[in-house]
Order: structure tokens, then sequence, then C-alpha cells
């Protein structure tokens, strides 16, 4: 009897996931680390309960979005990304006229009813413009794609490294990269991109960072050199880390984190206060489940009928690891100090948007052609 | 759909993909497992460090504010210093129930409301273990009576640190400004690091324009600390440098000199010496003291000063824009001379009144019965408006308005403090944009008395009358001289700048109007004629009367039954020696009548001290 009702709601529930062309993995895997990461921001906002009904309103409205993206037809999304590249493009542009400063940077569009960021309609643009261009060339891209493909991706990245926002630029840079690659891009050219990038990296050290760029790096390599400033970041990530150890402080039992002593441990370094609270084990399966939310991203790529679905959906999720990557990096001690959040944990709204949204495409290309699970 | 090329082939090319997808899901499990391994090291091998700095936390890292600069007036007398003072520090981290320490500590000494709003601020944005003020400047009693009860509360302390402190009190306040409290809206306008550990910023004035020099740069300490918080011995510190020392061009004396001359009448003076743009004394009258601000002001104190009708608060100096007034006459003279719209011995019938051809409506000039014949110089001498008059309606308000801009007027100074205002300098363009309407011949009329639109500070004033007391050249005013650089202690001179220049076309017109303005004053029917007994020096000067009132067509302005509010503010402009200009000196008493009843014998003594003393 109960085994007959739970097959029968399983099928009512897979119903309705279907009639919203949604992805049942993929969104439980979201649903679950969003919630998760409501709970670790609940402990990193020192117990706000406001913070938090923000942050779970903001999952909401994401999730919305999602749905409805999910529900645009692929052939269509595919139409209208030149616009939504254009737009985007015209926006930044206007962002270096009449951009609001916010925190020493230009990044924010003040349309009078809504402020934003054009930056992050590019995250979303910059692959699809690249994806859709490249889809019905001849694969592996050519040296004529490749140089299209890359004017297309640097010029927006320019615009918002300049803002400047390099952590952006740089997920803006590797989405449009990532389409590149999975285009097939030979060897031989990445390898000499690699080559003459690191032949410029001295000359764009001097005249491409700005200084608090250039100290972040600095920084990195000697944290004790600026123990008031962004060294103190890193310190203090690292103490609260390490002194998480196999199975963490507990809940809220963060000595560093609910001492106040990260700066900045409800956006961009939640981590920390995530492996404080959480330990290596933890860790490990926080880490799992994003590589089970990238795998599954993947895995729908490969499995679209088209080429645009393929390298927009693998690009997208590679992109959502570049976040990963980049942030705990960063929060670790590997990598220098860039404002890149960890996806749908970080406190804040436009990042959780922009990758939900990001996620909806996914969908919506997995249901362009049904494929079973 | 654009049509598939022939050479496209879907199965090649989804394998290539695949195969491309595969390689990165290959490279993310590499870089994930580099992050894993960082994260192993960090939690289990490194495990037992971290936890030891995570538990005890022994080091700590404390900021070390810098002292601020001081402040000297041109003689080398001190305008502004640091005192120590005590204040009652509590550090979050050692305070068990901070509510319960804060509701006990209320028995030893008293804090207001605004003090525990501002504790709790700087509460929410402290280093961890940083001691935070709940009250500063303790007087002796407080402290003797918290120190004998300070062993019961843990986290709380008693600090001497370096206050500002102005020790001549209300003294140039005008001229300094002070400095407060820093607030949230200061924080999000200096670099956060560079004012770790400050209590104080810039607020107003010259503390606020040279900010930057003032403050210093911050020190760092690393300090060995026991379980409970307290430090224990300095392991190595680098210490912060005190700011910059400030030099002034105001001379205190003469500054002195000026505030006491007013009594207590309401307005300003300023002083500049005209060859360099060094402003010798800001004055704005009333004064108050700055140190009320330095460590808090209470609201009742507060609400005294800003709602006394004086307004001290107001500085007059820069902010303070009136209407010019007859002080405008030279000016327009020799505008008339260089354009030939006046001529040096064309004389001018003066009735009372003057008529606009086709109105009705007259003008009127102060004298009732009128002045009878005169010309340039002795419209003047003898401040007629009737000549005037004639002469605006002759100049036109284009040519009148870019004259008056060669002196400064309608521009900002640039002088090195806050709240500078621009004045009015009306024009065609001007009043378009002001109110949409065209220009009116009759406005161009009482513009040429210094009347209608036209307003100005009592510094334009000042500065356009050094301008023309050196035949054109208008320097930039300045506050300070130099900037004596920490730790080396060498003065840095700050260059006076040349703001505008007027070529002036035949010397012999700025002779003529010259020679008039030394009439004014040394002249037998001159309107200042009775400031000149004794004089030791010759004196350039012109009187002026702003109207704050305005008189219906048949009434007549009786300085006896208009109430004093509304009664007109005289004003003065001189400078001396006549012939070759040290000072030059612009005096505005609001609601004083007559410039040269009120506001010519301040001058004169401001020119006194500083010339025969």
């Amino acid at each position: 009897m109960n085994q007959a009702l739970d097959s029968d709601t399983t099928s009512i529930t897979r119903r309705v996931l279907d009639a919203l062309r949604l992805d049942p993995v993929l969104l439980s895997l979201l649903v679950i680390l969003a919630l998760f990461g409501s709970m670790v921001l609940y402990s990193a906002s020192g117990s706000d309960q406001a913070i938090v009904i923000r942050q779970m309103t903001r999952i909401f409205i994401a999730l919305l979005l999602l749905v409805a993206v999910a529900n645009i037809p692929l052939r269509m999304v595919r139409k209208i990304s030149i616009w939504i590249y254009i737009a985007g493009v015209a926006m930044l542009i206007a962002v270096m006229f009449y951009g609001e400063v916010g925190k020493g940077a230009q990044r924010w569009l003040n349309l009078g009813f809504i402020r934003f960021q054009p930056s992050e309609i590019l995250k979303l643009a910059v692959p699809m413009i690249v994806a859709s261009y490249l889809a019905n060339r001849v694969l592996p891209v050519g040296l004529k794609e490749f140089v299209v493909s890359s004017v297309l991706v640097a010029v927006p990245v320019l615009l918002i490294a300049r803002q400047p926002d390099l952590g952006t630029a740089i997920l803006v840079g590797s989405a449009g990269f990532f389409v590149l690659f999975l285009a097939g891009v030979r060897w031989r050219v990445m390898i000499s991109l690699g080559v003459l990038l690191s032949l410029m990296a001295p000359l764009l050290w001097k005249f491409a960072l700005h200084d608090y760029q250039r100290e972040r790096i600095a920084t990195l390599l000697d944290p004790e050199s600026d123990p008031l400033g962004s060294g103190y970041h890193i310190i203090q990530s690292k103490i609260a880390i390490g002194s998480g150890g196999v199975y963490g402080k507990g809940w809220l039992n963060g000595t560093q984190s609910q001492l106040d002593f990260i700066p900045e441990r409800s956006t961009d370094f939640i981590f920390s206060v995530f492996g404080e609270e959480f330990g290596f084990f933890g860790s490990i399966v926080l880490i799992l489940i994003y590589v089970a939310i990238i795998f599954r991203g993947l895995y729908i790529a490969a499995h679209s009928t088209e080429n645009f679905g393929r390298l927009l959906a693998g690009a997208f999720s590679l992109t959502f690891f570049v976040y990963l990557f980049v942030n705990t990096g960063m929060v670790a001690g590997m990598l220098p100090v860039v404002g890149v959040p960890l996806p749908l944990i970080s406190y804040g709204g436009t990042s959780m948007v922009t990758l939900m949204m990001g996620f909806g495409f996914i969908m919506s290309i997995r249901s362009a052609k049904r494929f079973m699970v | 759909m654009p049509k598939r090329e022939q050479l496209q082939d879907d199965y090649l090319e989804s394998r290539l993909i695949r195969r491309r997808l595969v390689l990165s899901a290959i490279f993310i499990v590499i870089l994930l497992s580099l992050v894993l391994g960082r994260l192993y090291v960090l939690q289990i091998v490194e495990h037992e460090h971290f936890s030891t700095l995570s538990d005890s936390n022994r080091v700590r890292i404390k900021a070390l504010p810098p002292t601020r600069g001081l402040i000297f007036d041109r003689h080398g007398v001190v305008m502004a210093d640091n005192l120590p003072a005590y204040r009652l520090e509590i550090v979050r981290e050692q305070v068990e129930d901070l509510d319960n320490t804060l509701s006990q500590l209320r028995q030893y000494v008293e804090y207001s409301e605004q003090d525990l709003k501002r504790f709790k601020q700087s509460l929410k944005r402290r280093r961890p273990f940083e001691s935070i003020p709940l009250r500063l400047n303790l007087n002796d009693e407080e402290v003797a009576r918290l120190a004998v009860n300070l062993h019961r509360f843990e986290g709380v302390e008693i600090n001497a640190r370096l206050t500002r402190n102005y020790p001549q009190g209300a003294h140039a306040v005008h001229a300094l400004g002070y400095v407060g409290r820093i607030d949230e809206r200061d924080l999000g306008e200096v670099d956060g690091i560079e004012y770790a550990g400050t209590t104080h910023i810039g607020k107003l004035g010259l503390e606020k324009f040279y900010e930057h020099e003032l403050h210093g740069t911050v020190g760092v300490q690393h300090v060995e600390v026991n379980a409970n918080g307290r430090t224990l011995r300095v392991l190595n510190e680098s210490p912060p440098v005190q700011g910059n020392n400030l030099h002034l061009t105001i001379d205190s004396s003469l500054q002195k000199v000026a505030e006491e001359a007013f009594g207590n009448n309401s307005g300003a003076v300023v002083a500049i010496d005209p060859n360099n743009g060094e402003i010798l004394a800001l004055v704005s009258m009333p004064i108050f003291d700055p140190n009320l601000f330095v460590n808090g002001i209470s609201f009742i104190k507060y609400n005294e000063l800003r709602e006394s009708h004086q307004r001290p608060l107001f500085n007059r100096a820069l902010s303070g824009q009136y209407p010019p007034g007859s002080t405008t006459k030279p000016f327009y003279g020799l505008a008339g001379l260089e354009s030939a719209f006046a001529k040096k011995e064309e004389e001018i019938h003066c009735i009372g009144y003057y008529k606009l051809p086709n109105e009705e409506r007259r003008y009127r000039d102060w004298k009732k019965q009128g002045h009878g014949p005169v010309n340039l110089t002795d419209a003047i001498t003898q401040s007629c408006d009737v000549y005037f008059y004639d002469l605006a309606f002759r100049l036109g308000i284009d040519l009148m308005s870019s004259f008056l801009g060669e002196f400064g007027y309608g521009i900002e100074t640039g002088v090195d403090s806050t709240g500078e205002r621009k004045g009015i300098l009306p024009s065609r363009e001007w009043k378009r944009g002001h109110d949409g309407m065209p220009w009116f011949p009759g406005e161009t009329l009482i513009t040429g008395i210094g009347q209608g639109y036209l307003l100005a500070t009592p510094l334009q004033l000042a500065n356009s009358i050094a301008a023309f007391s050196v035949r054109g050249t208008r320097y930039q005013p300045h506050l300070v001289k130099s900037v004596e650089k920490v730790p080396e202690y060498n003065r840095v001179e700050i260059a006076s700048r040349v703001a505008g220049r007027y070529e002036i076309k035949k010397m012999h017109n700025w002779e003529h109007v010259h020679k008039a303005m030394i009439n004014v004053v040394h002249g037998l029917r001159g309107t200042a004629r009775g400031i000149n007994q004794g004089l030791q020096y010759k004196m350039a000067g012109k009187t002026g009367t702003a109207q704050v009132f305005e008189v219906a067509q048949d009434e007549e302005y009786d300085e006896e039954t208009v109430i004093e509010k509304l009664r007109d503010h005289a004003l003065f402009v001189s400078y001396a020696p006549a012939d070759d200009p040290q000072i030059a000196v612009a005096v505005i008493v609001e609601n004083g009548g007559s410039g040269s009843a009120v506001a010519a014998p301040i001058a004169r003594r401001i020119l006194d001290a500083f010339l025969l003393e």
C-alpha cells in the first residue's frame, strides 16, 4: 500500500518536473547546496536571521528564474544570444561613462528601477555568443574562427578588467575560453597563447594591474608583509581553516569565525567559516556536491544532440568550476585575493541569479532533445 | 537556420567535444585534488599549529595610531596641538556580559546615549581585541573613581591618548576648522588601514582640507598577550610617523585684533597680502570653542550653538554671501574708463533719483536731496548712486558682469579650506538658468550699485580689492604658508599661484580710481573720512551698505524703526599703504547699518595693528 503511494508520488513529482522541463538530478543538487549554504551563512553572519531570510528569498527568486530560463526553447536561446551580447557590451560601455562607483570600482548601472552590474550579463552572454558562432562551423575551429571568437571574448573582458573587477573578468574570460577549448582549439594554438601570455606577464604586471591588485599578489607570496591589510585576511583565514581539523569545531562553534577574526566572512571568505566549523571531512563532502553538479552539467553537454548545446552546457559547467576553484584556492591561501564568491553559498544576490540562470540554460539544453537519465 | 556546411560531420564533431569534455573532467579532478591536498595540509598536517594559534592566539597585531601634525601661525604661535586625555575603553572579547558591564560602569562614570551609540557602532568594525572608547576626556575625579574599581571589570581599561587640543579656544576657529570623532561617512572616504586605531579626523576647514598632511602614518605592533588578552610584552613594532606640521599665513595677533574689534556684532573679516595671496586674518563672528567638538559635543550645547540667532557655526568669511553694495563702485568706475563709456571729468547731475527712459520707476540715491553735479572721483568719494545707475545703463550688464568676473566675482577663489561658496555674478545667461526670465534693464541699474542678484563672500571681496590694489593680478588666496614634513622637519613652502590677471589698458585709468579711493578716506567729503584722524599711512578704501530689506517706492528707510535683523549690512574694503599695498582687508558687519560708521573703524584697527605694531 505504502509502496504504491510512494511510487505514485514519485511519478507525480516526476511528471511535474518533466512538464517544467527541469532536470531532477541537477535541481535537487542545487537546492541541497543552496540550503546547506544558508546554514553556513547563518553561522557566518553571527546568527543573523534577517540575512538568512534575505538570502533564502534570493534563492527562491533565482530558482524561479531558473525555471523560466529552462523553458526557453534552445533555438530561441541561440537566436537571442547575439542581442544579449550586444546589449551587455553596450551597458558595459555605459557603465564606463555613467556607472556608479562602489568600493572604488565603477561597476554599477542604475536604470532607475533597478541597479545592477552589467558584467554579470556577460557571464552568460559571452559563452552564448561564442557557442552560437562556432556551432555552425566545422570543428575543430580554424584560425579565422579562433580570431573572431577571441575578439568576442576580449572586448567585454577588457571593459570589465578596467572597471576594475578582476574576479569577474577572469570568470567571463574563462567562460569564453572554455567554449573554444571544447570546440577543439588545437593544442599548439593554446600552448603558443600560453607562452605569449607568460612572456607578456611582466608587462601586464607593470601596466595592466592596479596597485591594489599587485599588492594582493605580493601579499600571497608574503602575507606577513601587510599584516593589517589583505595579508590579514589570508593569515586569519588559514588559522580558521587549519584549526578546524578533521571534523571541525561544529556548527556555530568556530571561534575564529564567531569572534570576528575573519573579514568578509559572509561573502568571499565564507569557506573559511565552513572549514573551521565542518573540518576536512565537511570540506570533502562539500566539494563532492560541487563535483556532482559540475559532472552532471558535463554529462548533459555530452548527451546534447547539437553542437550549440554541447558547447554551451560544457562552458557553463566549467565556469561554475572556476568559481569554486578560484574561491577555495584564495581562501586556502593558494591564489591571490580576487573577488570571486563561493558559488551558491556566499551572501549576495547577483552571482546567485546569474548562476541559477546558467543552470536554467543547461536544463533547456537537456530538454531540447529528450533523453533518458 | 543557416545551411549546414558540407564538411560538418556531427559524429566526428560530437566525438571531439566529448573528448574535450572528458579532458576537462580530468583537469577538474586534478585541480580539486590540489585544493583538497591543500586543505589536508592545513587541517590535518598543520592542524596542531593552527589550533594553537587559534586557541590562545597569543600574538596579536595592534595598530598604533599616529599623532596628528601641529598647526602654527605665521610667527610660530601654536594654534592646534595634542594633549594626553584619559579615555574609558573596553575590549569586547574580554567582557563576558557587555550589557551588565555597561550598566555597572554607570555607577562610576557618566556617559551619554550618544557615547553609547557611537561605542556600539565602533564595536561592529573593530579589529579583534582592539580597545574601543566608551567615554573620552575623563576628568581626574572620574579617573580616580574608576581606577579604584577597575579590578572588578575584566576588559575595561583607562588609557591616556593624545587628543587634539586648540590651546587658544575659540580664537581663529573659522580659519582652522576642527577635528571630530570618525563616523561611518568619514570611513567611506579614507583608507581603513591608515585609520586603524585613529578616533578623530578633520571635519571642517583646514583640519579637513589638509587631513592627508596632518594624519601621519599608522604603525604596527606585534604583542604577546595572556589567555585573557592582556598585553604581556611587545614582540616588535614599527612605530607610527607623526603627521606633518602646518605653518599658516594667518597672523594670530592680527586675527585677535579683528575678533576683538567686532564686539558683539556678527560679521566677517578677511585680510590678504595682495602681493602673494597669503591670508593674514580670516574671521567670522561670533566664534565658538572647537574643543567642544573634539570629544563629542552634547546635544544641548550643540543645539544651543546651532539655534543661536547669531549662528556662530556658520563660517561667514567663506560661506556667507552678501550683496557687495557700493564696494563694487571702484570696479565699475575702472570698467567705465577702460571701455570709454565714462570720461574722467564728465559730470552727471544727481537729483536724488534716476529714471530709465520710458519708465516711471525711480531708482533712488541714498542721499535723498541728491549730490548735485558729480564726476567719477566725486561719485566714488561720496558714493553717489545716481552716477553709477547712469554708468551701468551705459555699460550694460554684459560688460559689467565680465569685468567683475576678471576680479574673481562669481567663481570660487580656490582657498585651501572647506565650505567655500562662489557667490552670484548675474548675467543674462545666469538669469535664464535661474528663473528662465530675460534680463531687465532695471536689474542692470541695481547691479550697478552692487545690489540685486549680485552676491559675494567676504573672501571674494578681500581678494578682488587685493587684486585691484596691485593693478589687476589676482592670487589664489591660501591659509597655509608651508608644510613641515615629518620626520625630516624640512619646510616645504606653498607657492603663490596667480589665479587671474586683468591687463589694464591705460594705467592712468587705474590711477584715477585709485586716487578716488584714497579720497574716500582722506578727502574732505569722503564717506570714510571719519577714520582718518591720526592716520600714519595712506589708505585707500570704499564703504558699502548692503540692503537686506527692500524699501517700497514711496517709503523711506529709517534706521530707527527697522528692526535689527532687517537693518543693512555695513561693508568696507581697503588696502594700505596705498602706494605700496601690503595688506587688503574686507570687513562686513551684519545688520551694522552704514559702512562708514561701523565697518571702516574695524578695518582701521586691523591696518593699524598690521602696519604699525
